[in-house]
């Protein structure tokens, strides 16, 4: 059976916190749908909360420290990323988009992602939408079309959310499936020649 | 190998009494700083460009300059040369006069700069950072290689005819070091000519310093100018030394704390054990400096910097003692047992005019 890597990106704050529980749900979701187009997944999860410091300390001395190099690393290397936060203030929360800002630039370019949100109430949909797509069309990562959001209230109620969660699992799926996997581009290996830089 | 200093000219509060000296102390501190370098029997003093507070170093070639004229043997360099936002031209009058100042004791090292603004206040742009390092440079060699120069590119006027003067002393240009912290195009840049690569190294985790300097020594044999193990490195290193270790790092916690560059971040215990930094004793110093030709191979520039975030001139001064007495000359002599005969030291005015020289008789 092929093998994919999956990154799970999670900013929840609270343990334990329902944004984890969304991720983790997605993250289940995208296992089998995986491998019902005979594809096995290797989820690697990472709590941004774990790296609060790490990503500080990078805003200030500009590189990452061991313990945050290998965590950006799995995911600029991820066949596809599930990425989940919760919405503070109308957004992504400080810590995800934090995170976000210390990726490479091109670390995402191409990659399948799977869009999460979870908030107290359904009020806070379209911050989904509205704030956490764009970032992710900057990044020029492809975001499957249905982006799964939780309010409170959706984990005592129907199957709604669940259904949600299988239709996104499902499109991320066929994406990270149909997309032979790729290693990033090393400019140490394969250097721009210098008669064509002194070209321009 | 030579040893020396770098200054990046920052006038810092200092936090422990958060008084800041004014332009003038710092300027004639930093001229004090580069006489003592040379009196403790270090080799090399290098000065950064910058413009804007809190820099006072615009124009390097002035100071580096007077202290030609207050210095017998001490190298005297940049860290760095704007090769962004300087012409070309400026950079090939002001440098070739300056080593005729010196009597051949100038090199520099060629930067990009990472201030965005200084791009635009020079009528450039900082996308095109890497293009007008790589167009720039090709003209400044051209201007020191051939009398007269006739050039046309993208980012200045052309000339047609032009003679930069003074020529160069001897006909040799100054040595050129290449610096970039992540740009392989530099390290590609340096290669190419057969100049020297610099790194900075001081912010940066080592396995960062180490995947740069391999890549330029591969790319240098690459071009044909050597074996990857001859090319030209130098390092920064950032060090703070009193004879008991834990005094350093308890007088030099609060100006690790308020730093400009990493202070209000990782500790001063995490940031020692990510980057080359190191507060200790001078053996210590040693050690870890010993340690970086296991990551870099045998190389030929060691600079410190001993004078930033608002540290006192008496107390840098101090360090200056300890690397003249104490440190540096273990240093060299556990470097030269190390180094191997086929790798070069760093080139110097007098070993490329005895270079050029040897290769004239060679071919009459």
């Amino acid at each position: 059976m092929e093998t994919r890597t999956l990154a799970v990106v999670s900013a929840g704050l609270s343990t334990p916190s329902s944004t984890r529980l969304l991720a983790d749900r997605l993250t289940d979701g995208v296992v089998t749908a995986l491998r019902e187009r005979g594809v096995e997944a290797r989820p690697e999860v990472i709590e941004l909360r774990d790296h609060a410091r790490d990503l500080a300390d990078h805003l200030v001395t500009g590189f990452p420290n061991a313990a945050l190099r290998p965590v950006l690393e799995t995911v600029a290397g991820a066949d596809g990323l599930v990425a989940v936060t919760p919405i503070f203030s109308a957004s992504y929360s400080g810590l995800f988009k934090t995170f976000v800002d210390v990726l490479d630039r091109d670390a995402l370019a191409g990659t399948p992602v799977l869009l999460g949100a979870t908030a107290g109430t359904a009020r806070h949909q379209l911050a989904l939408d509205h704030a956490m797509r764009p970032l992710f069309a900057y990044l020029h990562a492809t975001a499957v079309p249905t982006g799964v959001f939780a309010a409170s209230e959706d984990w005592g109620s129907s199957t709604e959310l669940t259904d949600r969660i299988t239709r996104a699992a499902g499109e991320l799926a066929d994406l990270v499936a149909a997309r032979p996997t790729t290693a990033a581009p090393d400019p140490f290996a394969d250097p721009t020649p210098f008669e064509a830089l002194l070209r321009g | 190998m030579q040893f020396g200093v770098f200054s990046v000219s920052d006038i810092t509060p200092d936090p422990t009494t958060g008084r800041a000296p004014t332009e003038a102390e710092r300027l004639q501190a930093v001229l004090r700083i580069a006489e003592k370098t040379e009196e403790v029997g270090l080799d090399v003093f290098a000065l950064g460009e910058h413009h804007n507070p809190p820099f006072f170093s615009s124009s390097p070639t002035t100071t580096l300059g007077y202290l030609a004229g207050r210095t017998q043997r001490l190298q005297l360099s940049t860290a760095t040369t704007l090769i962004t936002t300087n012409d070309p031209v400026k950079i090939a009058e002001d440098y070739a006069m300056l080593q005729h100042l010196a009597a051949g004791r100038v090199d520099l090292t060629l930067g990009r700069g990472n201030t965005g603004p200084v791009y635009p206040w020079f009528g450039q742009d900082i996308r095109q950072g890497i293009p007008l390092a790589i167009e720039n440079y090709a003209l400044l060699r051209r201007l020191w290689d051939e009398d007269v120069v006739d050039w046309e590119g993208k980012f200045r006027t052309p000339l047609q005819g032009f003679t930069s003067t003074p020529r160069p002393l001897d006909g040799i240009a100054p040595f050129v070091w290449h610096g970039s912290i992540r740009s392989p195009e530099i390290a590609e840049q340096a290669a190419y000519y057969g100049d020297g690569f610099f790194h900075n190294h001081i912010f940066w985790p080592a396995d960062h310093t180490r995947r740069m300097v391999d890549f330029y020594r591969r790319r240098f044999e690459h071009h044909g100018h050597g074996d990857a193990d001859q090319a030209i490195v130098g390092l920064g290193g950032q060090v703070f030394m009193r004879k008991n270790s834990q005094d350093a790092v308890r007088e030099f916690r609060p100006y690790f704390d308020e730093a400009p560059v990493y202070g209000h971040g990782p500790s001063l215990e995490d940031f020692a054990r990510e980057t080359p930094l190191t507060v200790g004793s001078p053996q210590q110093v040693i050690d870890r400096t010993l340690g970086f030709r296991d990551y870099v191979g045998d190389y030929q520039r060691q600079l410190f910097l001993i004078d930033h975030a608002g540290l006192p001139l008496k107390t840098v001064l101090e360090q200056l003692d300890l690397l003249g007495e104490e440190v540096v000359p273990v240093l060299r002599r556990e470097f030269a047992a190390l180094k191997p005969a086929h790798v070069p030291e760093a080139p110097t005015h007098g070993s490329l005019v005895a270079a050029r020289d040897s290769k004239v008789e060679v071919t009459v």
